[in-house]
Formats: C-alpha cells, structure tokens, sequence
C-alpha cells in the first residue's frame, strides 16, 4: 500500500535507459558536439582546399617581414621598412591610446551631463536630455563622419592657420600644432617622480583614514595628494637644471616643423566617441542615482555633513553599485567602437591589419590576431571592473 | 488678526507669484541665487547658438541653386539635399523604378508599426511578417525564384513548429495536418535528395530583377536591421537556453560563442564575413556581398539578443521550473509553453532598445563597401559639383536616423508601462 511505501526507504525506480535524464542529457550533448564539430571540420577542410587552391601561405611568418606602408599616427619608431608585428603594434598602441582617453573624457563628460539632467533648474535639465537624445539616437560613424569633414574643411590650410596664444598653438586642417620642451633624460625622472608621488598618495591616504577611523581626527586629503604628485616632479625638475627649452612649431613649406600636432583624425575619432559614449554614460549615473532612497540624503543632512561631503561619503558610494556593471559595458563599447576609426583614417588596430590583410592575403591570420587583441583588452576592462565592483560591493554581515 | 472660525474665514487665493506661469518660472528656473544664474548664463548662450545655427540653416540657407557654386558664400546649401535625396534614399536603384523600394520602405515600416500593435502578438504576426517580407523582397529583386526544397523544408518545419507547439490544444483535424505537413516535407526532401524531384522553382517575375549590388540606403538598411533581428532572434533564444542549461558541453559551446562575439567589434567581423567566408565554402561558390553582411550582423545579433533573453529567464522565479516539472512537463513543452511565454514579455522593451543599437550599427556595413542610407548619404557628397557642403547631408541624414531610433525609444518607454501594468501598485 501506499502508507508503506512512505516508510520504507526511497528507493530508485529502474527507468528505461531512454528515459534516464542523465543518459539522455549525454546523448544529446554528444549529439550536438558532433554536429558543431562536423560544421568545423567542413569549414576547415573547405579552406585548406581554398588556401592551397590560391597559392596562400599560411603561418605566422610574415609577421617579420617588411610592412612597406606608411602609418601617419605613431607613438613609437615607426617607418615603412619596419615589420608588420610593428605595425600592427603601432595600431595597437593607438587603438589604446584613444580608448583610455576616450574611457576618462567620457565618464568625467557623461557624469557632468548626468548630474545635469537631475538639476532644479528646469532649463539646465530639459538641455542635459536633448543632449542625450540628440547624440544616442543618431549612429555613432554619422557622428564621425560630421567631424572630421568639419575639421578637415572648415578649418583653414597650414598657410592661413589660426593661430592662438602669441602665435604657439595653430589650428588648421592638418591638426593643432603646439609647442613641447624638447626631449631632455630629466623627463625620465620626472615620469618616475609622478609614479612615486601616486604611490605616497595612495599611501598617505591609507593611513590618513586609519588616523580619522581611530582618532577622529580629519586630514586634508586631496590637497596633500595633489600637492605630492604635481610637487615630485617639479622639483625633480628643479634640481636637473631645470631645463626649459621648447620644440616650437613653424611653417616652412606647406606644414608646421617642430613641435607636436593632435591629428585631425584622432581628433574626430576622440571627440566622436566621447560625445556619443557620454549620452549613454549620462543615463547610467542618473538612473544610478535616483536608485538611491531620498532618506539617504536627507539622513547625511541631518548627521551635519556637507553638501560634498555627504555626495562623496553617503550618495556615491551607493549609486556606484548601480552604476558600475552597466559602465563596464559602456567601456567595452568605446574599445571595440574605437575600431571605426577605419572609416576615417586613423591608424588604429583595424586598419592596419586591414592594410596587412590586403597585402599578405593572409585573412585568417590577421583576423585571428584581431579577435585575440579585443578579447584581451575587452577580459582586462572587464577583470578590473569586476574587481572594482567587488571592492565597493556591499558588505553584508 | 481674525477670530472667525476657520470654515468662515473668507478663502484667498494663493499669491500671484506662485500660480501660473510666474509662479512656474520662479520655482523651476530662478529658485535660488545661483540657479538663476545658471538660467541667464544658459538663455544667453542658446540666444547665441541658436541665431547663429537660424542664419545658417533658415535665413541665409539657398533652397533653389542648380549647382554648388550658386550655393556657396551664403548659408545652407539645401538645395543639395533637393537635388540628391532620391539617390540618399534609394541609392543606385535604377532612377524610374525608385517607386519599387519607397513601397517597399512603406511595406516595411506598415510591418513594424503592426507589430508595435499587442492586438498583433498572435498568429496574425506570421501572417504579416510572411505577406509584408515577400512584398518587399519581390519589390526589391523583381523576381522572385521560391526552389521546390525550400517549400518542402517550410512545410517540414511549419509542420514540427505546429506539432510542438500545439500538440496539447489541437483538435484532430489540425493535429493530422501538422503530421501532413511533416510527411510531405519529409518524403518530398528525400526525393529531391534522391534526384527523383526534379530542381524546379516557382518564378514569380512580374518585374525587371535588380541586383543587390544596386540596392542602396534606406531600404537596405532597414532590411539589414529588420531582418537581422528576426534571424536572430530564434538563434538567440536557443544561444540563451544553451547557456542556462544543465549540461556543460552544451553550456560552454554557447558560453564562447557568445563572450567571443561580444568582445570583438562588429567590424571585425564584417571584415571576416567580406573576406573570410568565401574561404569557407567549397570552391567555386559565390556568395552575395550583400548576404555576407546579412550573415555577420546575424551572427553579431544572436550573441546580444541571447543576452538580453538570458535577463528575461533570470528573472522568472524558480517556482515557474519547479511547477512545469511538477506537471509532468518535458524540456521542450516546459520551454515553450512555462518558460519563453513570460521571459520573452519581459525582454521586450529592452529587446527594442537592441534593435536601435542594430539600427545604429547596419551604419558600419559600409566599410566593406555596401551602401547603406549613411553610406549614399556619404557618396552624394562625392559629387564634384556639390562638393563642400558635408554638414548639410549629415545633418540631413542624422535627423532622419533620429527619426527613426527615437520613435522607437519612445514606443519601447511606453510598452515598458504599458506591460507593467499588471504588476504595478
């Protein structure tokens, strides 16, 4: 009977082989595994027999051969008689270089916008939502494009450039052209001076929160900080001489000479991301701070903090919890959206393999190393950003 | 001052200067010192930008000239905008046909603003979707050739999809014509495959054919987006079950797949589809340029739709899996019938908002040389005639894209209330 089976102890039906979730569950997935690996082989097999058909070599071997192609933005030593492993180094550094700053200009422009949206003053915040609007709702290349042609024609050649501030900084079609000291080895130092001056910041600031947790005692944190790591560097600077010679730029010919020059292209590309990104940054810190409870502030008031103190003690670090998983992926996309600089003509990551992919022939290759070269600036943002989030997560007791 | 009790006190109304349009002024824009500031600083600058942006695009602007030098010195030049929005629109479509893509535009737009009905979220979906995309398609080739197999696949499917779905509810009529419907597709494959069916198709060819290679702006980028998504869509679900499923293999396959999607831009990935899928395939095959994008935004779509669906079953309540298999429910009737019906309602204002991030990103296609809206937009400025006026066809183009992606914010807000409305306090 039923009553005594519920006393005995439960034992495990047989069931069909078929019918066993386990054994079905295996079938299945090896059913599947072998269609996917069946797809695969036929893919690989079709292209050994394209690769051999078309005489491509495969390998990575042309990597140290002569790239021959000129790249007009590098940050490193770069001439067409260098590899293509360089040249693709030289897109790499630059798909960097305008992502970081893109990463920074962004968050710092898209908070302020934010912020904005939520202000009293109906005017400020109706502007700060047209803004979003306007720039989200339009496809970032569109953006772009309008930049760069702007800079590229509505500025003035070389010869009618404008110039600013006492004729050191020109501004024309082929970019702003500024005055910069000349190489001298102090910079060396003086670069390791403001790492040293991050470090002791970052220390002093450890133990001046041990000292207001124990003793109660506040300590003027920032400026002490600033003063540190602006303070290292100058006197390194001092004490090597202080050498104040500057590279400045001239017209000879039909460009400038000397000095340094931000290129129209980067520009645009820079310009273009940061206004685009910082639409949708916007949006991610207001939602982040209307998450939090009206008591939250009002509790911070009435404890006597200050307007900043209790933005920076109380209300941001509970809106970053909302704010910094969705962040993540906006920084992502400004790394893999930097890719569009191809359209414009700025040497990034994509167009000097594109440049390669058409002179080597070598497609898988070279979109292998694109693949590899996203995926791991992609996994280290979002690493860092995982760890950060733990770090503000909270504690729960 | 009175001693009347309060009901008969006489009943004033409140100050003047905190009703009306005053009193909304003083609260919303000049509320404290420093807020009125920030007012006039702002009124200046817009008063500035703004009769400086009037004097350009109204004022100055030349709507009339024949040829860009006519244009030049003054303000706007929208007469290049008259002169070339047929080609922005429709790119090298030939010229007197151009009526074939405006309806198929129209059929498109009719396809989606249907669709944004809830009345529609039935059977009478595929019945617009199946009408609206054969109008389209057959506008935009001319010709449309449907071979035997892919009849016999539709019907072997059509009968699975019928079977699975309804199986519970049908009544014996429809039940035998799911099985009718299998048994034909069946039989009719294997004799195709066998070489007894002989490779015939239905020509439907009222038109002249036109070629991909001659499609261009808006209509190929609503295609791309359109049916990119709908493409998607299934193979999303799948990617998204796959990746919530019990059983590693499956789950890691799909995990990859998607995290190696994601991490890489989509241009990459067109680049690949342009260069790297005639690799692919056996030699001596050709495919499409404009198919190859088709593919790679399906492929890029997937990986986000399958995330964006990963959100709607997270937030069923375990309940809803544990009752299913309570019932007695298999895999695939738990999924269709428990699981898909409540996670897709709650993935659909942000499955919109994907949509507008296709929309946006059809845009980079043309990197690989296919012309989209932005990419006709792009050549109109090519003409010599009409060179240097790069601002005007942006802005032209920007508005309409603006459009678009903002009606559909607007519309994914409002459907975000509207199916909340049942669980809202």
């Amino acid at each position: 009977m039923a009553v005594e089976s519920l006393g005995s102890a439960p034992r495990r039906t047989r069931v069909a082989p078929w019918n066993d979730p386990v054994i079905r569950g295996w079938v299945f997935q090896i059913v599947v595994v072998s269609l996917v690996g069946l797809l695969a082989w036929y893919l690989v097999s079709n292209t050994m027999e394209n690769l051999a058909r078309q005489k491509i070599a495969s390998g990575f071997h042309y990597l140290e051969r002569e790239a021959g192609f000129e790249i007009g933005d590098t940050m490193i030593e770069y001439s067409p008689a260098s590899t293509y492993a360089r040249a693709i180094w030289v897109g790499i550094l630059n798909t960097l270089r305008v992502a970081v700053l893109g990463i920074i200009l962004a968050t710092v422009l898209g908070t302020v916008i934010g912020v904005g949206r939520l202000s009293p003053n109906w005017l400020l915040s109706r502007i700060c939502e047209w803004y979003v609007e306007a720039f989200r709702n339009v496809p970032l290349l569109l953006w772009l494009f309008l930049f760069y042609k702007l800079i590229s024609e509505a500025f003035p050649g070389p010869r009618q450039a404008i110039s600013m501030l006492w004729n050191s900084v020109f501004l024309s079609n082929r970019g702003v052209y500024f005055p910069v000291p000349m190489a001298d080895p102090i910079h060396q130092w003086m670069g390791l001076a403001f790492l040293v001056g991050i470090a002791a910041a970052f220390f002093i600031n450890r133990w001046a929160k041990q000292r207001q947790a124990t003793t109660g005692q506040p300590f003027p944190i920032m400026s002490t900080a600033l003063g540190v790591i602006i303070g290292l560097p100058f006197m390194v600077w001092l004490l090597g001489g202080a050498p104040s010679h500057m590279s400045w730029p001239e017209l000879k010919g039909f460009n400038f000479v000397g000095g340094t020059v931000i290129q129209p292209e980067f520009t645009a590309l820079l310009v273009g991301l940061v206004l685009y990104t910082s639409a949708f940054v916007a949006e991610i810190v207001r939602s982040g701070i209307l998450a939090l409870h009206k008591g939250q502030s009002e509790a911070a008031a009435a404890l006597g903090l200050s307007r900043g103190q209790s933005m920076r003690l109380v209300l941001l670090p509970q809106a970053l919890r909302v704010i910094v998983p969705p962040m993540t992926s906006q920084y992502l996309n400004i790394t893999k959206n930097s890719s569009l600089a191809i359209a414009i003509g700025y040497p990034d990551l994509v167009a000097s393999v594109n440049v390669t992919i058409n002179q080597t022939g070598q497609a898988i290759e070279n979109i292998l190393i694109i693949m590899a070269a996203y995926l791991s600036v992609s996994l280290s943002i979002s690493a860092f950003m995982n760890w950060y989030n733990k770090r503000i997560a909270l504690r729960e007791r | 001052m009175t001693d009347m009790p309060v009901g008969e006190r006489q009943q004033l109304a409140p100050p003047s200067d905190d009703t009306g349009i005053l009193g909304w002024v003083r609260k919303n824009l000049f509320s404290s010192w420093g807020n009125g500031l920030t007012t006039i600083v702002l009124i200046v600058a817009m008063v500035w930008i703004l009769s400086g942006f009037l004097e350009w695009a109204l004022f100055t602007a030349n709507f009339t000239a024949s040829t860009g030098s006519e244009c030049r010195g003054g303000g706007a030049c929208w007469a290049l905008i008259r002169e070339k929005f047929r080609y922005i629109f429709f790119g090298s479509f030939p010229y007197e046909q151009h009526w074939r893509p405006l309806f198929a535009v129209i059929s498109m737009l009719a396809m989606l603003v249907l669709s944004a009905d809830r009345r529609m979220w039935n059977w009478r979906l595929l019945v617009i979707w199946s009408v609206g995309s054969f109008i389209t398609f057959l506008l935009m080739f001319g010709q449309l050739h449907i071979p035997l197999s892919l009849m016999l696949f539709v019907a072997l499917a059509g009968g699975t999809i019928g079977l699975a779905m309804r199986s519970a509810v049908a009544d014996p009529t429809e039940r035998s014509a799911y099985y009718a419907l299998i048994v034909i597709g069946l039989i009719g494959l294997a004799l195709r495959i066998f070489g007894v069916l002989p490779s015939w198709s239905l020509a439907i060819a009222p038109l002249s054919y036109v070629e991909t290679s001659l499609w261009g702006g808006l209509p190929v980028t609503l295609i791309l987006a359109t049916y990119g998504l709908l493409f998607a869509f299934p193979y999303g679900i799948l990617l998204a079950l796959g990746r919530r499923s019990n059983l590693p293999l499956v789950k890691g396959l799909c995990v990859g797949f998607i995290e190696l999607i994601r991490g890489v831009p989509l241009i990459s990935l067109l680049i690949m589809a342009s260069v790297m899928l005639p690799l692919f395939l056996p030699s001596g095959t050709t495919i499409d340029k404009f198919l190859r994008a088709q593919v790679a935004v399906i492929l890029f779509a997937g990986a986000y739709i399958a995330e964006v669906i990963r959100g709607g079953l997270q937030s069923l309540p375990k309940g809803q899996f544990e009752a299913a298999d309570a019932m007695g429910l298999n895999y695939p009737q738990k999924t269709l019938l428990i699981i898909l019906p409540q996670a897709l309602r709650v993935v659909i204002p942000p499955l919109i908002n994907t949509f507008i991030g296709f929309f946006k990103d059809t845009s980079l296609v043309l990197i690989i040389g296919i012309f989209d809206f932005l990419n006709t937009a792009n050549q109109a400025l090519v003409d010599p005639n009409w060179a240097g006026f790069p601002g005007e066809v942006y802005l032209f183009a920007a508005f309409v894209y603006f459009i678009f992606c903002y009606s559909m914010s607007r519309y994914s807000k409002y459907l975000e209330v509207e199916l909340n409305k049942g669980t809202r306090r």
